[in-house]
């Protein structure tokens, strides 16, 4: 058995391989989009021309409502900051909040999920029933609770970055909840775990070593699905004025609500490019999030049709050898 | 064959190759069949699983996945089903060819009634009234013998059991009469005696429709019962075609030999219990009672109802028993694994009823499990080794895998495979190979107790006849004693000192396996006996005889 080349194992690398025609054609793009807001966020200091607050260089303020021009390549906004750079420097921000909000929300849910699935009972009933009630609740609206509760009105960049993040958090961890609630259920009644029970293991052994890497299987997917939603809802609450202050950090949201008056009086540059930005930033990861999901399950992967070329129907009329598939008479 | 014309051929297939497009590559799974099937006749295609059997008579109906591209001709009663489109296809399937399936409960739609459903196949190809199509399928029911057809057809199928249902699904492939029926393993999810009944009810369809079957099965006491004519397929291949007396015989290909050699039969050798059975007990049960509870309102299930029994040290057990007889919930009492309502179960001196799992873990080491299937009883996401070094790291003989490793492949070896198997997952492996593996991790601790429930079904035969012997010589070399639970009473006549025949959750007979297989007192064991179908020809004739008699 040959042993599979590294690169077919790494994640995304390995499922880029395997995809064919139109299902191959979204992964690309997906990947291609969020290169690039990676590359934005990572790269801001460099690639930005002036900082997120900057409001004056060397020849003096930039001036409100600015028009595209040679200094400017995307204009200045209402508060006579420079679009382009805020644009960049909003995407450091909305990585950051991603970031955090999946990594607090990935740990917990599956925490949560492992425990509720396995141990069942009471616990079980608890947990399921406050999933539901946060489910029950407008995210939003939660989301905007929560970040008041915890910002209390003041918002520098990791106060802010915090508030957002651990208000999506809040929202996001009964979807991790359930997804591994439901796995853990489902390989709880397999005939590993009841063979790990018949050998004697203790409980935590069997959840920490036999369930839950067994569950997370669905877990890739629902992250880059959140992920997106985590910067719809930045941007939703930046654009309800529950964002982070311009002055902490550059974000879409905000911008995009300072831009609404400009749209009527004909500016268009403030408002389109954080909206394409957010745009194109959820559509990338949102597609390469429906790829995966397409590749994983076998039923909905395409494949090459079988080719037959000369040299190949050959090859394939050769029985294989026994010894070669490993078989041990 | 020769002389008959190709007229007479209800099927007649002629160098077909199949391939499936997979993610490692194009697989060649049929490679230059030719085949045909007479008019009134049963073919049967042997072969193991990956043989090809399966893929060469679905190409029959069409019925192959997307991702596969058939090449040649297969000629259904004059039309060339690979040539023909979809449409074309369609008229085909119900009215040419129709297909029974391995598992009745999952070819039956839940949510309609049977007669619905039979009626759906008429009106799909024929314009017929309402009223027509039920008195059809009323009819079709009572000629399957359903008994009172009349009001059974309103029914829907889970107020069926198994039997029925696959009788039903008979009657929906016979609605249409068709030239030939293609069945798939049609017996292997029944038990033994419902299966005797359904190969009598094919075999009525061939003499008096003069329907051409198909049959795929890999049982050889089937294809002795019902088959006329055999071909055996090997990796794709057909490697010999005979009819039936001839190729039980004489084979003539080596793995048709190799096949016949396996399958277990039985011939009731009288095994002397080993020294010191009568020590300590390893297990006692006394009126064990093991209920399940039903839900609000209904009254519990009872599975197992007063039984007793008793294993000695080295003792080898067999508990034979059909579907819902209560044999696999009492190893999973004797494992911990359900709770004792009443009566009592000591297990290595332990009093089973209201043991706490606390209470019970220090005696786990004493006590092995193999599973039926061994597939999904290892963790896929561990290697081979990891998942044998389980046991030890759990009971504190090693504290990690790899320092584990020198006892495991100990183990490995002790049960033929080879040490670098270790380092492969549980998916690399064959299924006759995961079961070893399976046996290597029950024995790690070497234990005094092993429970196997149904070790051997989810294997081929020749891969079932390995395992067995092996287990035989481990049982023999460890002195463990063995809880064997199998439908199968040709494996437990290979293995058991001796047997204990349950029936509905009580013991019909109990006793040294040569009386009980032998000589068997109880009439619901004989009838188990002789539905069981040898792989002999003439033989099975003459058992078939004895059973219409019994009937």
């Amino acid at each position: 058995m040959a042993k599979t080349r590294f690169v077919d194992r790494l994640p995304v690398l390995h499922q880029l391989r395997q995809s064919v025609g139109l299902q191959r054609g979204m992964l690309v793009a997906g990947l291609v989009l969020t290169a690039l807001f990676l590359l934005c966020a990572i790269l801001a200091p460099w690639i930005a021309p002036y900082g997120f607050a900057q409001l004056s260089d060397a020849d003096g303020n930039f001036g409100a409502q600015q028009p595209p021009s040679a200094q400017h390549w995307l204009g200045t906004t209402v508060g006579g900051y420079d679009v382009l750079s805020r644009v960049i420097w909003g995407a450091q921000t909305a990585l950051y909040v991603v970031v955090v909000a999946v990594i607090l929300s990935v740990f917990l849910g599956i925490l949560l999920g492992l425990l509720s699935g396995y141990l069942g009972g009471w616990v079980d009933r608890v947990l399921v029933v406050v999933a539901d009630a946060i489910y029950a609740f407008p995210t939003l609206l939660l989301a905007i609770v929560v970040a008041i509760a915890i910002s209390g009105g003041q918002s520098g960049l990791w106060p802010g970055v915090f508030a957002a993040a651990i208000s999506i958090t809040v929202v996001f961890i009964p979807q991790y909840f359930r997804v591994v609630r439901a796995e853990v259920v489902r390989v709880k009644s397999e005939a590993f775990i009841e063979s790990a029970k018949v050998i004697g293991a203790s409980t935590g052994r069997i959840m920490f070593r036999h369930v839950l890497r067994n569950a997370t299987r669905t877990l890739p997917l629902v992250v880059t699905l959140n992920a997106s939603e985590a910067i719809s809802t930045l941007a939703a609450l930046g654009f309800l004025g529950f964002g982070i202050e311009p002055t902490a950090a550059a974000e879409w949201g905000y911008d995009l609500n300072k831009s609404i008056s400009d749209v009527a009086a004909g500016i268009w540059w403030t408002a389109i490019p954080p909206g394409v930005a957010i745009v194109l930033t959820v559509l990338g990861v949102t597609l390469i999030g429906e790829s995966l999901n397409d590749l994983a399950d076998p039923r909905l992967r395409a494949r090459r049709r079988a080719v037959r070329t000369p040299a190949e129907a050959v090859a394939a009329s050769q029985p294989t050898a026994r010894e070669e598939l490993g078989e041990v008479q | 064959m020769t002389s008959l014309s190709a007229a007479d051929r209800a099927v007649d297939i002629r160098g077909l190759d199949v391939t499936f497009a997979t993610d490692s590559g194009d697989v060649h799974a049929v490679r230059d069949v030719s085949l045909h099937v007479n008019r009134g006749e049963v073919l049967a295609i042997v072969g193991e699983s990956g043989s090809g059997k399966s893929v060469t008579a679905r190409s029959i109906l069409g019925l192959l996945p997307e991702t596969a591209t058939a090449e040649g001709a297969v000629v259904l009663d004059g039309v060339d089903v690979v040539a023909i489109g979809r449409e074309k296809l369609r008229e085909v399937r119900g009215t040419k060819a129709a297909m029974i399936f391995q598992e009745p409960s999952t070819a039956l739609n839940p949510v309609f009634t049977v007669g619905w459903q039979l009626a759906e196949g008429l009106r799909a190809h024929r314009r017929i009234s309402r009223k027509a199509a039920r008195a059809k399928a009323v009819e079709m029911l009572g000629r399957v013998g359903i008994p009172d057809p009349e009001t059974r057809v309103d029914h829907y199928p889970h107020q069926f059991s198994g039997g029925q249902k696959q009788r039903i699904v008979i009657a929906m492939a016979l609605a249409l009469e068709p030239t030939v029926i293609l069945a798939d393993e049609p017996t292997t999810a029944l038990d033994v005696t419902v299966q005797a009944e359904i190969l009598d009810l094919l075999r009525r369809l061939r003499d008096e429709f003069g329907t051409a079957i198909v049959l795929i099965t890999h049982n050889m006491g089937v294809v002795a019962d019902l088959a006329d004519r055999v071909a055996v397929m090997l990796d794709g291949e057909v490697v010999e075609t005979a009819p039936v007396a001839e190729l039980f015989a004489h084979p003539q290909h080596e793995y048709t030999r190799r096949l016949l050699a396996a399958v277990p039969r039985l011939e009731i050798v009288d095994r002397m219990p080993p020294a010191g059975v009568e020590g300590e007990a390893v297990v006692v049960a006394d009126r064990l009672t093991i209920e399940y509870p039903g839900r609000l309102g209904t009254p519990p299930f009872r599975a197992v109802d007063g039984v007793s029994f008793r294993i000695g040290p080295g003792e080898v057990l067999g508990l034979v028993g059909e579907s819902g007889s209560g044999k696999t919930t009492i190893g999973r009492a004797i494992a911990g694994l359900a709770p004792v309502s009443a009566g009592s179960l000591r297990v290595l001196g332990t009093e089973m009823n209201g043991v706490k799992e606390r209470q019970f873990r220090k005696f786990r080491k004493d006590l092995g499990f193999v599973f039926q299937d061994p597939a999904t009883s290892f963790n896929p996401l561990l290697t081979v080794a990891e998942c044998v070094a389980e046991p030890l790291i759990v009971h504190g003989e090693a504290r990690s895998a790899s320092d584990a490793r020198a006892k495991v492949d100990e183990l490995l070896e002790a049960v033929q495979l080879p040490k670098a198997f270790g380092d492969r997952f549980p998916h690399e492996l064959s299924g006759g190979q995961r079961q070893r593996a399976s046996l290597a991790r029950a024995l790690a601790l070497d234990p005094k107790l092993l429970i196997a429930d149904e070790p051997t079904s989810a294997l081929d035969v020749s891969v079932q006849a390995r395992v067995l012997e092996l287990f035989g010589e481990l049982q023999e070399r460890y002195g463990f004693a063995t809880l064997f639970i199998t439908h199968d009473l040709a494996v437990v006549d290979i293995l058991a000192h001796r047997v204990v025949v349950l029936h509905r959750g009580t013991i019909a007979e109990e006793g040294r396996t040569a009386d009980v297989l032998g000589a068997p007192t109880d009439p619901y064991t004989q009838r188990l006996i002789v539905s069981l179908p040898v792989p002999d020809p003439e033989l099975q004739a003459v058992r078939r005889a004895e059973w219409q008699r019994t009937r």
